[in-house]
């Protein structure tokens, strides 16, 4: 018999080390993952906290709302309203995982599987996160984001800085290249550029230039809207793009601020398209390493079976009536559907044949699920993959809910022969990040006239903004822009609903 | 595959310290009224604890385009009855439905927990100590360490390099060691020269030179001087709390509750400005007797009203143990007003000549029953006396309190800075 990894609950720095290595041994042999080298590190529950406020990384610029975050957090994990996580793991290449210390050795082994292994893996080899961010550069370019926006506080005052960055944070989630064709991100590249175009900029500075009369500037009424459009890119839906680019008065530290803040959240636009994905991934492969652990004789029995009650706890997924429902727990989705394609390639029944003649009866289980990992996000995972028999098994259903509809909430489908694929369809809509996210776009500037920026929110299925927060966000948006904003609510068929105008606030200290 | 196993435990904690800091910053003027709010509700001995404060989220809300509204479809697990074509009750169904949209919005107000000095901070932020002129090397409570010039013993590490050259160069100067360009100039004269005698001469000069070179080390042991450090003691600042509080019969619980929470505020404050801090308690009936904190608060006493008492017993104790040019006095006085007839003068005089010249501060709480409606009719005694003392200058402070939760603002009004009540005085 193969020897114990551990005894009882405790564990130090050798056992962590026996079981990464037992871990790696399963992941890299039996499931045959390709993985990015693993660090792990254990940390404190305040660690924990730091690492939550600063959307999980390990380092990160100075911003008060991140203190506003670990004040929440810390006061409900006090309050013993939260639990924190057992783990946290960074796409990055070395993939960082961090554990926290008071686990137990089984736990630590199920999250050195889930997340050095699972997560790692899906980080590596997911096309998303292949052509959307550089795990290389990432912690690099992290640093080099923390020290950047440290020397514009030394340079240019903490405030400044600090409404620059309110506002990108503000336009965060519109700040995002939703379709690939540009060059992949190099962050390593990207961190030497800033600095050379501030050297530049050194070097080339002569204050008289300042001094030299300026010619009559060309009337650009002339141009045609098409040229003109065509100039600016538009239209053109990230916005914090389109400000870096064409905002006309933003110095170019803030410029780069604006950058800064872009990048980051293009890093995690993947992570928000995956969480089904993702998280069943990892969950899988938890299950599978910790099961073959279990029958090579590596774990006990009683450590077996504490590893199945949190497991057990983890995906479990309360029904729509359930007082504890909060929508679908990507874990509990994913998971099972991971487990529903391995029985499909291994063992399938005649619907599944008819279902997904590709993959039934393949036998090849690992191969067909690396090939979906790596080639799928959530929405058409989803769209892809979902079978009737856990459509059943979870009794899902559509609802309607139109406001306009006196007698009710409609059921629109449910798990019959007539509604798997509206069911399934519907599911995959609701995790695809397009119909998610606000359709909103830079579609004009009037240049000859005031300098006015127009925007426009494709309202689908009547869903507007909500106004205050909108106005607010417009505020921030016309501060960069420094000119009037307006925002026009359109439907599909073009007709305006709603228009926002805002103008900037006057700053207080003009930034030249 | 090479596998880093990092123990990160022992990192420096407080990483998220700055971010909150700046939240707390920008959060300032809601937290600073969360603050004193909460502190009207506490227990005096928890006032200053720390603790979880809620502030409204309006001024930290982090805006971000939202949708609401409009048609809505959603996949649910967990069908039971329901077949296609059903229609669902909203309210009866409301649950499920509303608890995904929700939850973005739910969040009007925050909380959080501060931490002890934070919340002094805050609590205490926009308040002065009134004349801290007064400082006296006294009580040393820290050591220092501090350079105090060269000695010729010490350890190594501390030998200075610069003062023992400049002495041995010195030495060397005073007994005219020969230099080296001296003798390698006899060397180049010996070397030309031709004629024998002029030679062996030269060559005796060469020989003494070189022999009193030898005999005068370049650096001697004698040069060799070492930084000398000195311990010495910090100065500190102390301060004295005389708490004096009438305690006859017609102070009632609720009263003197009032006036624990002032002299808790007082202590506290005073705890901030000063390391050291003594308080004297000392109540009076006809009586002033200096007594522990116990039995100032809670011990029964009975008997006339004499203020005058308490005062020449505070009198008597800064004469005895409070020498004034070494320690800032400060007093505050509690009392529900009443005194007897016949020593308002005596009273006016101990205070005006005696106490009032040494004391930094001197503060009187008139204290009442809560929703006391005569306490506003006419002034007591006390108050009238103290207010005609003030009228002709006196540097009194003094204020009416009936509420607890005036509690705090009458403290605030009583150490506002004073500049700005200075700016308003100047022009």
């Amino acid at each position: 018999m193969t020897e114990r990894l551990f005894e009882g609950a405790d564990w130090d720095f050798h056992t962590l080390q026996r079981i990464t290595d037992a871990c790696e041994e399963v992941a890299l042999k039996d499931l045959g993952l390709d993985v990015y080298p693993n660090q792990i590190e254990v940390i404190t529950a305040e660690q924990m906290l730091d690492a939550y406020s600063s959307v999980g990384m390990p380092l990160f610029y100075k911003h008060w709302s991140f203190g506003k975050h670990f004040a929440f957090h810390e006061a409900s994990y006090r309050k013993g309203l939260m639990g924190l996580a057992y783990e946290i793991v960074i796409n990055s290449s070395p993939c960082i995982s961090y554990l926290m210390e008071e686990n137990t050795a089984t736990m630590q082994t199920l999250v050195i599987a889930h997340a050095a292994f699972g997560h790692n893996h899906f980080f590596k080899n997911n096309y998303l996160f292949k052509q959307w961010t550089d795990a290389d550069g990432i912690l690099d370019y992290l640093d080099f984001a923390k020290n950047y926006v440290m020397q514009c506080e030394e340079r240019y005052g903490r405030i400044e800085v600090e409404r620059t960055l309110d506002a990108a944070h503000a336009l965060m989630s519109h700040g995002i290249d939703r379709y690939p064709g540009k060059k992949k991100l190099d962050l390593r590249a990207e961190e030497k550029r800033a600095g050379r175009r501030r050297q530049h900029e050194e070097e080339v500075f002569n204050d008289l230039w300042r001094t030299v009369p300026a010619g009559k500037s060309k009337t650009r009424s002339a141009l045609s809207i098409e040229r003109r459009r065509k100039l600016l890119g538009l239209p053109q839906e990230n916005l914090l793009y389109f400000l870096e680019k064409s905002a006309p008065r933003l110095a170019p530290w803030q410029r780069e601020l604006l950058r800064i803040v872009r990048h980051i959240a293009q890093y995690f636009y993947p992570q928000s398209q995956t969480k089904v994905m993702n998280e069943g991934t990892a969950t899988y492969v938890h299950y599978r390493i910790m099961t073959a652990l279990h029958q090579q004789g590596r774990i006990t029995d009683g450590n077996f079976l504490e590893f199945l009650g949190s497991h057990t706890n983890v995906v479990f997924q309360p029904e729509f009536d359930d007082p504890r429902f909060s929508g679908f727990n990507p874990y509990a989705l994913g998971f099972a559907m991971m487990q529903d394609i391995e029985r499909i390639v291994t063992n399938p029944e005649d619907e599944d044949r008819e279902w997904f003649p590709d993959i039934a009866g393949k036998n090849d289980v690992m191969g067909v699920l690396r090939d979906v990992w790596a080639n799928y996000r959530d929405e058409s995972f989803i769209g892809q993959f979902l079978s009737p028999k856990l459509m059943r098994h979870l009794r899902m259903f559509h609802l309607h809910d139109d406001p306009e509809e006196r007698a009710g909430i409609r059921v629109d489908a449910i798990h019959d022969e007539r509604g798997f694929r509206r069911v399934r369809r519907e599911l995959a809509r609701q995790h695809d990040v397009g119909y998610i996210d606000a359709n909103i776009e830079v579609v004009d500037v009037d240049l000859s006239g005031d300098r006015r920026l127009i925007l426009h929110h494709h309202v689908i299925k009547g869903a507007q903004l909500n106004e205050t927060d909108a106005k607010r966000v417009l505020q921030h948006l016309a501060d960069l822009w420094t000119y009037d904003v307006a925002l026009i609510e359109v439907d599909a068929n073009d007709k305006v609903l709603r228009e926002y105008v805002v103008s900037p606030r006057p700053i207080p200290a003009a930034v030249a | 595959m090479p596998i880093h196993i990092i123990d990160r435990r022992l990192n420096p904690g407080g990483k998220s310290l700055e971010n909150r800091q700046r939240f707390l910053r920008r959060a300032k003027s809601l937290v600073q009224g969360a603050v004193k709010k909460t502190s009207q509700e506490r227990d005096i001995k928890d006032v200053l604890e720390g603790g979880e404060v809620t502030i409204p989220l309006d001024g930290m809300h982090e805006p971000r385009f939202r949708r609401e509204g409009g048609t809505r479809d959603m996949v649910l697990p967990g069908n039971k009855k329901f077949i296609e074509g059903d229609y669902l009750q909203r309210s009866g169904q409301g649950s499920a439905k509303d608890s995904g949209p929700g939850e973005g919005d739910s969040e009007d107000a925050f909380r959080f927990v501060l931490s002890r000095d934070e919340f002094v901070d805050l609590f205490l932020d926009d308040l002065e100590l009134p004349d801290l002129a007064k400082r006296k090397i006294a009580q040393t409570e820290s050591e220092g360490i501090q350079r105090a010039g060269y000695t010729t013993s010490g350890s190594p590490a501390n030998i200075s390099v610069s003062r023992t050259v400049r002495l041995a160069l010195a030495r060397r100067i005073a007994l005219k060691r020969p230099r080296k360009d001296e003798i390698e100039e006899l060397e180049a004269a010996i070397a030309a020269c031709t004629d024998e005698d002029e030679r062996e001469l030269l060559l005796a000069q060469l020989e003494k030179l070189k022999a009193k070179s030898k005999r005068i080390p370049f650096i001697d042991p004698l040069d060799i001087r070492y930084r000398r450090f000195e311990t010495v003691p910090r100065p500190v600042a102390q301060a004295v709390m005389f708490c004096l509080m009438d305690v006859s019969g017609s102070m009632s619980e609720h009263m003197k509750d009032l006036a624990k929470r002032f002299y808790m505020l007082l202590y506290v404050f005073l705890k901030r400005r000063y390391k050291h801090v003594e308080i004297v308690f000392i109540r009076h009936t006809d009586r002033a007797e200096e007594v522990d904190e116990q039995t100032f608060f809670y011990g029964p006493a009975s008997g006339g009203t004499l203020v005058s008492s308490a005062l020449q017993a505070m009198h008597e104790i800064v004469r005895e143990r409070f020498n004034p040019s070494d320690w800032n006095i400060y007093a505050a006085q509690a009392s529900d007003g009443d005194n007897s007839y016949s020593d308002g003068e005596l009273t006016g005089m101990l205070l005006t000549d005696k106490i009032l010249p040494v004391c930094q501060f001197f503060a009187y709480l008139e204290v009442g029953e809560s929703g006391g409606s005569a306490f506003d009719l006419s002034d007591s005694s006390l108050w009238s006396l103290y207010e005609r003392l003030r009228n002709s200058g006196a540097p009194l402070s003094m204020r009416k309190v009936s509420e607890r939760s005036e509690i705090f603002p009458v403290f605030h009004d009583l150490f506002q800075r004073r500049e700005t009540t200075q700016e308003k005085a100047a022009p």
